[in-house]
């Protein structure tokens, strides 16, 4: 017999968080206001998963796990809205001491990533000599060049995740996807850095649908790497999932403006704590809005 | 002594009026002048109407981004516009930009919220690092780029608030404070350009990279500048005056590179750039 479709990785929102357990290390995808897995973190929110360590290029999934008082320690090089610089959520946690921290360079970021998807112990740079941020991080170390050059340099620790959490424009049920937006980020890094990687995507396609073989290496990631697949439409909202969507900079305003204890409630109750991710897209204005909101235009 | 290209210590005020917003943003454009084949990086309105504004005038040769992941064939306008307007020229995802950087052909004009007289940048936290006053971005991409190819800076609120006294709460980009460094040696590497402020414009070219006054804006004087630096700036015995903007460059900011005038949002005021 010939084994031709495989086996399905088709899984819920609910299904992905409850596999997760209190302490873990979680990669989240995308770039501070672009294709984060937003619907995702909107699940860990609602579930009881604390304790987490978290590794991001940070957007609004960092401030709203700061919000909800998830994260234990955050590893990162920012935390950025973009057009609204700052994350208020994020800063009141960052002010208050609230979680610990490994704050990194942005590239640092990606050769630790890097270093655990090629499983050796770290990468060296000359990123990050001269600065607070080896004082700050006393466990990463330097180390001297075996040759004759002699030169110090920081060896970047791997930075393996228990599980990434990823945005992808479209998947099948095996999880082969394609990111149509014009950046991957380092999304296939946190896939082979992550023993466990979810990904949820804007479509479900089978996939003759979604492969030519120009379309092939839009391909981040390998299935192979992929534990399991959600369909959330418009899933990164508020974020971006160029070219289905904009950032969504009035909802942005709106959360923003909710960094306080009561704002932080109401924004929690008209917009995390719904059952289904039909009633997300309507309390923020319905499908039909959301692919209306341009591409952001620097 | 040194003379710094593009300024001019003549005095005379018979040319076009312009704003504070236009001086200074050509003065970011004179960041790159000189600089070769590299990918101008530029944040905030007068830097990249700088950056436009190079590489339409003095140097064709500056690579740019879109702020996405495209290399743009020509600057765009600020502002509204479509996304489509953008002619392309290349791909530069952020892994590439990153290849890039590292690689070291490449100038940014970075805005730093402090500063101190080692050149060290900070736009992590204000305060104590573990309970700070003010929590900001967090160090980005900054001591990367600080040891991998030149950075200018732009600060639009010369203050002692900006130029600490001391060093800077977190050092975000590494600097010339031999302390810092193995064996107290700074890379040889470790290059500053130019750093444009709403009252003058300074570089770190002064003994063993001491930090120093280039030329002050119309109608700013030497001393005003150092009673807002909160450390002492080498300077000569006349400071020349910041030259003002051409007409071909104020015809070229705008009308083609800020059609919708956001450079006017800049400074309290829109002051005018000659201030005498």
């Amino acid at each position: 017999m010939v084994a031709t479709g495989g086996v399905s990785k088709l899984l819920t929102a609910a299904e992905v968080v409850g596999g997760l357990r209190d302490g873990m290390t979680v990669g989240i995808g995308g770039w501070a206001t672009r294709r984060k897995p937003m619907a995702l973190v909107r699940a860990i929110v609602r579930s009881g998963v604390k304790d987490l360590t978290i590794v991001s290029y940070g957007g609004p999934d960092v401030g709203m796990l700061a919000a909800a008082g998830r994260i234990r320690k955050l590893v990162f090089g920012f935390v950025s809205l973009d057009v609204l610089p700052l994350d208020m959520h994020y800063r009141n946690a960052r002010q208050a001491g609230a979680f610990e921290l490994m704050e990194i360079d942005e590239g640092m970021l990606q050769l630790g990533l890097r270093a655990a998807a090629w499983r050796v112990p770290f990468l060296p740079t000359r990123v990050g000599l001269g600065t607070d941020i080896l004082n700050h991080n006393p466990e990463i170390k330097t180390v001297r060049s075996p040759y004759p050059d002699g030169a110090v340099l920081v060896a970047m620790p791997a930075l393996k995740l228990d599980v990434a959490l990823l945005h992808v424009t479209e998947s099948d049920e095996r999880g082969n996807s394609v990111i149509l937006g014009p950046d991957p980020y380092f999304d296939d890094l946190m896939a082979r850095a992550a023993t466990e990687v979810f990904v949820s995507c804007d479509r479900l396609a089978p996939t003759a649908r979604i492969f030519s073989h120009e379309r092939a290496r839009h391909q981040a990631f390998e299935r192979s790497l992929v534990t399991g697949v959600v369909e959330l439409p418009f899933g990164a909202h508020p974020t971006s999932s160029v070219p289905g969507y904009g950032i969504d900079e009035a909802h942005l305003a709106d959360y923003n403006a909710a960094a306080t204890t009561d704002g932080w409630a109401s924004f929690r109750a008209q917009y995390i704590d719904l059952v289904t991710h039909d009633e997300y897209l309507d309390a923020v204005g319905g499908r039909g809005r959301i692919s209306c909101i341009a591409p952001p235009v620097y | 002594m040194y003379r710094a290209a593009g300024l001019l210590s003549v005095a005379v005020t018979t040319g076009p009026s312009y704003t504070l917003a236009e001086l200074v943003a050509v003065q970011c454009a004179e960041v790159w002048r000189g600089q070769g084949e590299v990918l101008a990086t530029s944040f905030g309105i007068p830097p990249r109407i700088g950056a436009g504004l190079a590489r339409l005038t003095f140097n064709p040769d500056l690579l740019m981004t879109d702020g996405e992941a495209y290399l743009l064939a020509e600057p765009v306008p600020l502002g509204p516009r479509a996304a489509s307007d953008a002619r392309v020229e290349g791909w530069v995802p952020f892994s590439r930009i990153f290849d890039l950087l590292w690689h070291g052909r490449r100038h940014a004009l970075l805005g730093p919220v402090q500063v101190d007289r080692y050149a060290q940048m900070n736009i992590s936290v204000i305060g104590d690092y573990a309970r700070p006053k003010a929590a900001i971005l967090g160090a980005r991409g900054l001591p990367g780029n600080s040891i991998s190819h030149i950075n200018s800076m732009y600060v639009p609120n010369h203050s002692t608030r900006v130029f600490v006294a001391g060093e800077v709460d977190m050092v975000c980009s590494a600097g010339f404070n031999p302390d810092r460094w193995p064996e107290g040696r700074v890379p040889d590497s470790l290059r500053i350009g130019k750093v444009v402020t709403d009252l003058a414009v300074l570089d770190f070219g002064g003994l063993n990279h001491a930090p120093r006054l280039l030329s002050v804006h119309p109608g700013v004087n030497a001393e005003q500048v150092q009673a807002a630096t909160g450390f002492k700036l080498e300077r000569g015995a006349d400071v020349p005056v910041t030259r003002a903007p051409t007409q071909v460059e104020l015809s070229i900011i705008r009308e083609r590179l800020d059609p919708h005038d956001l450079r006017a949002t800049v400074f309290k005021g829109n002051p005018p750039g000659d201030r005498r």
